[in-house]
């Protein structure tokens, strides 16, 4: 569907083709047809694809720079370290794609093949995709409404040639929109394992967080847990630790027995891993000792403990790598 | 939800500055915030508007969080967040009945509830109307621009961190402006350092440069937000601009 008129009633909604601001646009006559509310085929399509797919995760937050950017490429270069295992990272902020740059892939184009197209590869066995791949300048904006984001996403989904993966980790932009209710709707019938959900301790994030908490149950997506990221800081000079967003309702941890949602872990800020993520390097290699890797591996861990007891469904065909 | 343009709405509102950045969690809520409240210090009339949808934080900041909107002949009446009456804001926030509910809205639908916001709040006599926006370059700020442009708006305050990722993404952000026909005032630099407050000692925990790097590309000028102890304070090369004691947390 192109550009959808201001008003638009939604191709789902009884008013499709029927309401005032319905007049003039291209897709009247398929929405008062009922054909808009159809299935999309494509929801099939990446089912199929799917299959070649162990695990899917999302990275989600409500609130932005919180650190889901970080944290998804982490997450990779993580499972990645595994040469046995197969990483997939596609990240779906079509307007702030930060994957290329935190994986030290800036400026590498996208290839097409014969079966879609190819990811970028930083290793191996770990595969990337992002927006930011097909964009010319970095100073090129994205200025796209919904239904054209949600096109990218579909063929992101559709026409990326993964190959076999063991964990696909979806990286998404701050928010309850166009995105994230694309990704769901479009991996429908492929089944996503769990949502990772991103936050820093303060009540504004907070905030924002139990919206995202409230869309995934809306949707029906499992939860798999809550990271808190920037948990304290400890001063390189003095040693002495501070809070830099000050959990004044009891941060990540209230807010997680209040919601009865396992809390995955505790990451400190470490100016390091802003420095890493700039010039495009794992943190784990730059700074295999400091508390935060620490933090982040335990999280890995009960990450894929959470994946391996709680087994993909159907659509799946056993890969040639287990894990 | 066809909004009637009601030039009476915005007709007396003298300035419009937007914030933006095409990046999250940069501070563009907490900006907006300060902002207008070291405008009111000066002794303006301001309003807010919070045109994100998906994660309206104003009225939290302002400690706003709660009230109800009431209707006016001219439309919504937004709320005060003053005894004084001088700065009122209107935020999704507000429209909404459970505080944790998430809008979960597709573009032309958050675009219809903006084009209200502009149109059918009664704002009044107003010195600055800030505008917070969400990260991005999507709906949400193509509404925003579109509804505004009528009323020609000051301008567009652009918030990074020092970071290069924050850069790459705000850099983009620029390019919108200039497409939009947006006239940057500035770039803003946030969370520039970190002052320890056991020793004082000042770390970057957000990398550095970048804010000075995009005022360079965009050829606007650079100023620098931080909290000193506990004041608010914008700095330019020159110098201080602006300095405010907070009154909320």
């Amino acid at each position: 569907m192109e550009e959808a008129p201001h008003g638009c009633p939604g191709i789902d909604s009884a008013q499709a083709g029927r309401g005032a601001s319905c007049q003039g646009c291209p897709n009247q006559r398929l929405c008062a047809s009922g054909a808009g509310a159809a299935p999309d085929p494509a929801v099939e399509e990446i089912k199929e694809k799917m299959k070649t797919v162990k695990h899917r995760i999302l990275v989600l937050s409500g609130k932005g720079g919180v650190g889901k950017s970080t944290f998804s490429a982490h997450l990779a270069h993580g499972l990645a370290e595994d040469g046995d295992t197969q990483v997939a990272l596609l990240d779906i902020d079509i307007c702030g794609p930060s994957i290329p740059k935190i994986m030290g892939l800036e400026g590498e184009q996208v290839h097409q093949s014969g079966s879609g197209w190819s990811p970028v590869y930083v290793e191996d066995n770990l595969g990337v995709m992002s927006v930011g791949f097909l964009l010319s300048s970095p100073d090129d904006a994205v200025i796209w409404r919904g239904p054209k984001k949600n096109g990218m996403i579909k063929q992101f989904l559709r026409d990326v040639d993964w190959g076999d993966v063991d964990y696909l980790i979806i990286d998404t932009p701050p928010g309850t929109s166009d995105e994230h209710l694309s990704v769901v709707q479009y991996l429908a019938a492929a089944h996503i394992d769990g949502a990772v959900i991103l936050t820093t301790p303060q009540e504004v994030a907070l905030q924002d967080v139990r919206k995202e908490i409230s869309f995934c149950h809306k949707v029906k997506l499992p939860i798999i847990g809550v990271v808190e990221n920037m948990s304290g800081f400890i001063c390189p000079k003095c040693k002495k630790e501070s809070q830099i967003f000050p959990p004044t309702t009891g941060g990540a941890e209230a807010m997680c027995q209040d919601l009865k949602i396992p809390l995955l872990g505790r990451v400190p800020l470490d100016p390091l891993i802003g420095k890493s993520c700039d010039k495009g390097q794992s943190f784990f290699v730059e700074a295999p000792d400091s508390p935060a890797t620490a933090a982040y591996r335990s999280i890995i861990h009960r990450i894929q403990e959470f994946c391996s007891s709680h087994p993909s469904l159907k659509g799946t065909e056993p890969s040639a790598t287990c894990s | 939800m066809e909004a009637v343009a009601e030039p009476g709405n915005l007709a007396g509102v003298r300035n419009i500055i937007l914030v933006l950045s095409g990046k999250g969690g940069v501070g563009k809520s907490t900006i907006s915030t300060e902002l207008a409240l070291a405008l009111r210090h000066q002794g303006k009339k301001v309003g807010i508007l919070d045109v994100d949808l998906c994660g309206p934080s104003i009225p939290h900041m302002l400690r706003a969080e709660g009230k109800a909107v009431h209707q006016c002949d001219q439309g919504w009446v937004p709320v005060f967040v003053d005894q004084e009456k001088t700065i009122s804001l209107m935020s999704v926030g507000f429209l909404l009945e459970n505080p944790d509910e998430a809008v979960v809205w597709r573009g032309p639908k958050k675009h219809a509830l903006i084009k209200q916001f502009v149109s059918d709040v009664a704002w009044g006599e107003l010195d600055y109307l800030v505008v917070d926006t969400p990260p991005g370059t999507s709906d949400e700020h193509m509404a925003t621009v579109e509804a505004l442009r009528p009323y020609r708006p000051l301008g567009a305050l652009v918030v990074t961190t020092p970071q290069a990722v924050s850069v790459g993404d705000v850099r983009r952000e620029l390019t919108f402006c200039r497409k939009t026909g947006l006239q940057i005032i500035g770039v803003i630099e946030n969370m520039s350092g970190f002052a320890c407050p056991h020793c004082a000692e000042c770390t970057n925990v957000f990398s550095r440069g970048g804010g000075e790097e995009l005022a360079q590309l965009a050829g606007v000028p650079f100023l620098v937000f931080c909290q000193v102890s506990a004041y608010f304070c914008l700095f330019t090369r020159e110098g201080l601009v602006s300095v405010r004691m907070p009154q909320c947390t």
